[in-house]
């Protein structure tokens, strides 16, 4: 989503991103001229007239999991927005029994918050793992 | 005479009109404090919106709630041919 109409958005798919993704953007391009949405979800900058890249995860309950806004220059990490996606889904399907410890991949072990792991993590849990 | 300038990754905007002056300052300050409260949260509902979208080789309208019921990646990025 950005502030550009469909017509630019069509211009930029069919010209450019077409040329980088075969079949073009997979996905809808969407319109928000004047930034109503971008204020809503506090990512339009009314000084500049654009929008910042924001980027949000919103569960199948229409809930917002997580969000993450970069200033124009710094392109996103989509591989990372893909672990965060398999990370909520994880726990999502374990109705909150487990949790993923910093650097979780899928794959990588799991924790399960209770009274028993409180000081505990020190021993199933290793610093490196968050670098693995 | 016009100055030339370099496109950077943030969009071009528009012109600008005039200096910002105290009274501007002024709602700025009371906007962004009713901004506030409004302000995004996760572990809430993702506020629902209806907007224009280029899809598949047509203009169509969507509304984010007709996606509830799946994940939903929502991106925002200052403008089309914005580089990265």
């Amino acid at each position: 989503m950005s502030i550009d109409s469909v017509f630019v958005h069509k211009m930029w798919n069919d010209h450019e991103l077409s040329k980088m993704v075969k079949g073009g953007v997979p996905f809808p391009m969407l319109s928000d001229t004047g930034g109503k949405v971008g204020t809503v979800y506090g990512v339009y900058d009314d000084n500049s007239g654009v929008e910042t890249r924001g980027r949000f995860i919103i569960d199948p309950d229409g809930i917002i999991q997580g969000f993450e806004v970069l200033t124009p220059p710094v392109g996103r990490n989509v591989s990372e927005s893909l672990r965060q996606i398999q990370a909520f889904q994880l726990v999502r399907k374990s109705k909150g029994t487990e949790a993923t410890p910093s650097g979780w991949k899928p794959g990588k072990m799991t924790l399960k918050p209770g009274p028993d792991l409180v000081g505990n993590v020190w021993k199933v849990w290793k610093t490196k793992m968050a670098f693995d | 005479m016009p100055k030339e300038f370099k496109p950077g990754c943030a969009r071009p905007t528009g012109g600008v009109v005039e200096e910002k002056g105290k009274e501007k300052a002024k709602q700025d300050e009371e906007f962004i404090k009713k901004e506030e409260k409004k302000m995004i949260l996760i572990g809430r509902k993702a506020p629902d919106f209806t907007a224009p979208a280029y899809y598949q080789g047509k203009f169509v309208n969507l509304q984010l709630s007709e996606y509830f019921g799946k994940w939903i990646l929502l991106c925002f990025y200052p403008g089309d041919f914005t580089f990265v």
